[in-house]
């Protein structure tokens, strides 16, 4: 390379391979946290991810790490199934809204209160990506989906669950953070929770969880461009930005405290 | 642990778990549910103290996902519950199935649908050996018959699991489960199934390549030839067979009943043969794989042939099946909600002799 060293390159433990996903998902950015935040801990060779039923479930195409896949939200009962089994390994879930909110909620709950040393990243874009775009736990009031054309109607489905409130306030939890990718500050702000969520599990403190809000342009029938503006006027003032609980006695990370 | 040739008074269910104990199982994953509590609380007692894993999961759902979380790692592992958390449980068990990993779930079963009673029922025999969960897959089904069996077949439960890696029931009933009988313990033995790394098991990839362990096959045709791999498998289980033949070499008509009502049957076929009636007992102990080989070759041998369950009748099409070419088989159902004894079985077993009382 001429002219000065490389700006962006390729985490180790990601894969060399094209993208899937679709034209601004952000999953990628996502994963691509996950897969630095991996490299950084020196995580790779002794990391078990947990697939989980979704998109999210591709993880195990691009990160170069020991797998399984999970049963539809069963992510964080089999994370600690593992976790118990090979208490050296860092294990950790990538689950999306429908899995980890809907179907996967009591595994996520009790897996965080009894405080398993495993770390959950959570994909946050408030509907079901790969079964077409139908009503999750966290679609907001009035988005329409394909099970709920006219709107969420807060009074027929109710209103959209705030997970990483419900998890800081389990007794289990050493991190619990809502983070966003909408903008590069927000990426840096999120690369940090993701990083805290992997450290907490790893200094015993207990389980750690991000919410990482992201776009589904496909099935929220935008561009990307107009889905990422979504993000910052729509989701995060309902869904507020920051850290909610953190046993590891530092400041909230740059960008990230809990707003109101 | 037990030592080589203690022998004690137990009930069944803790004879599965000192079973368990002594074969090497490092996790169990476990919940409520009548009549298999002592399982747990047995587990719950004795696991920390050695160092192993004992977790009360939130539900028999999470419970069989542990399982199959510490199947991944290659960790000899267990599941117990009863007929409607072990319905729970099958999401799990077939995941497990086409993951191809190797666990143990033990099926204390009682009465159904639905609810039942927790009394001892054989209702559950379709859904453990026809693949009790969704899609095309088996698992191998050990019935004890008595709580030393029940010890015995927990250890083999572990080593059929990781010489196939595939999940393995161990399907009982109350009578089993609850029944105090005087047991050897000793023989079952932790073999090299827990070392670190069997070739395909999560340990974290360190310096290799890593592995991923999946039951999704997408692209065309994968699916195809990944289940016919598993058809050759679940074939090549019939090696591992298990059976009884109590006095069937002059019986005219052989009674095949497995678990608690073989052992019951037994009694009924001792008492009856004092009295001349030339009647024997064909137990299978592999429920899956079925004995199907050995009946064809009774059938063959001009045998008639009476299945006694403790249901409506679902053994029953196995048997017919197995001795179609020769013969064929007639139904005794106790209903669950009654105690079978010896005396029940008398009437049904005299109408298939012929004989009129």
């Amino acid at each position: 390379m001429k002219n000065g060293k490389a700006a962006f390159t390729l985490p180790g433990v990601l894969a060399d391979i094209p993208t899937h996903y679709c034209p601004g998902c952000q999953h990628g950015v996502a994963q691509r946290l996950v897969a630095e935040c991996l490299d950084e801990l020196a995580l790779s060779e002794k990391a078990i991810c947990i697939g989980s039923i979704g998109c999210s479930v591709f993880i195990y195409n691009y990160l170069k790490v020991d797998s399984v896949e999970a049963p539809h939200g069963r992510a964080p009962a089999v994370a600690t199934g593992v976790k118990r089994a090979r208490p050296e390994a860092a294990v950790f879930t990538y689950q999306g809204d429908g899995d980890l909110a809907s179907i996967g909620m009591a595994e996520t709950m009790h897996c965080a209160n009894r405080g398993e040393r495993v770390t959950i990243v959570f994909v946050n874009n408030t509907v079901y990506g790969m079964t077409g775009g139908q009503m999750a736990p966290t679609t907001m009031v009035g988005q329409r989906t394909t099970t709920c054309p006219g709107g969420r109607c807060a009074d027929n489905e109710g209103e959209p669950i705030k997970m990483t409130e419900i998890i800081a306030s389990l007794g289990g939890t050493a991190y619990a953070a809502r983070v966003a990718v909408d903008s590069v500050k927000h990426v840096r702000a999120a690369k940090k929770a993701v990083r805290r969520a992997f450290e907490a599990p790893l200094n015993n403190l207990g389980l750690g969880f991000v919410e990482i809000l992201a776009t589904c342009p496909t099935n929220w029938k935008m561009t990307p461009v107009q889905a990422n503006k979504r993000i910052s006027e729509e989701l995060i003032p309902y869904f507020p930005l920051g850290t909610y609980k953190n046993l590891m006695g530092e400041q909230a990370a740059e960008g990230t405290e809990v707003e109101g | 642990m037990s030592t080589p040739g203690e022998r004690v008074l137990i009930k069944g269910n803790e004879a599965i778990c000192r079973g368990a104990v002594d074969a090497g199982c490092q996790c169990f994953f476990g919940y409520p549910i009548t009549p298999q509590n002592d399982i747990p609380e047995y587990m719950s007692k004795v696991m920390p103290n050695l160092g192993r894993v004992f977790v009360q999961a939130e539900s028999e759902v999470a419970a069989a996902n542990m399982l199959l979380g510490a199947a991944a790692c290659g960790i000899r592992a267990m599941t117990s519950s009863s007929s409607p958390g072990i319905s729970l449980k099958q999401e799990a068990i077939s995941y497990m199935g086409g993951t191809e990993l190797p666990a143990v779930i033990v099926n204390i079963s009682r009465g159904g649908p639905g609810l039942g009673d927790i009394g001892p029922s054989q209702g559950d025999y379709y859904q453990a050996v026809k693949g009790g969960g969704h899609g095309d897959y088996r698992q191998f089904v050990l019935a004890p018959g008595t709580v030393q069996e029940a010890y015995d077949l927990i250890g083999k439960a572990f080593d059929l699991a990781f010489a196939y890696r595939n999940p393995v029931m161990l399907l009982g009933d109350a009578i089993i489960g609850q029944m105090m009988e005087p047991v050897t313990l000793g023989s079952n033995k932790e073999t090299e199934s827990n070392s670190p790394d069997l070739g395909w098991n999560l340990t974290g990839k360190g310096q290799r390549d890593p592995r991923l362990l999946k039951s999704l096959h997408l692209t065309d045709g994968a699916l195809a030839g990944h289940n016919l791999r598993l058809r050759d498998k679940y074939a090549s289980m019939e090696k591992d067979v298990l059976f009884e033949n109590f006095l069937v070499d002059d019986a005219e008509l052989i009674v095949v009943a497995f678990g608690s009502i073989g052992r019951i049957a037994k009694s009924t076929i001792r008492k009856m043969r004092a009295s001349g009636k030339k009647v024997g007992l064909h137990r299978p102990i592999t429920l899956f794989p079925f004995p199907s080989r050995e009946l064809d070759k009774l059938a063959a041998a001009g045998k008639r042939f009476l299945t006694i369950e403790h249901n409506l009748g679902q053994m029953v099409d196995d048997v017919r099946l197995a001795v179609r070419k020769h013969a064929d088989s007639d139904f005794y159902g106790q209903m669950p909600g009654n105690l079978p004894t010896p005396e029940d079985f008398e009437q049904p077993i005299l109408a298939a002799l012929g004989v009129n009382s």
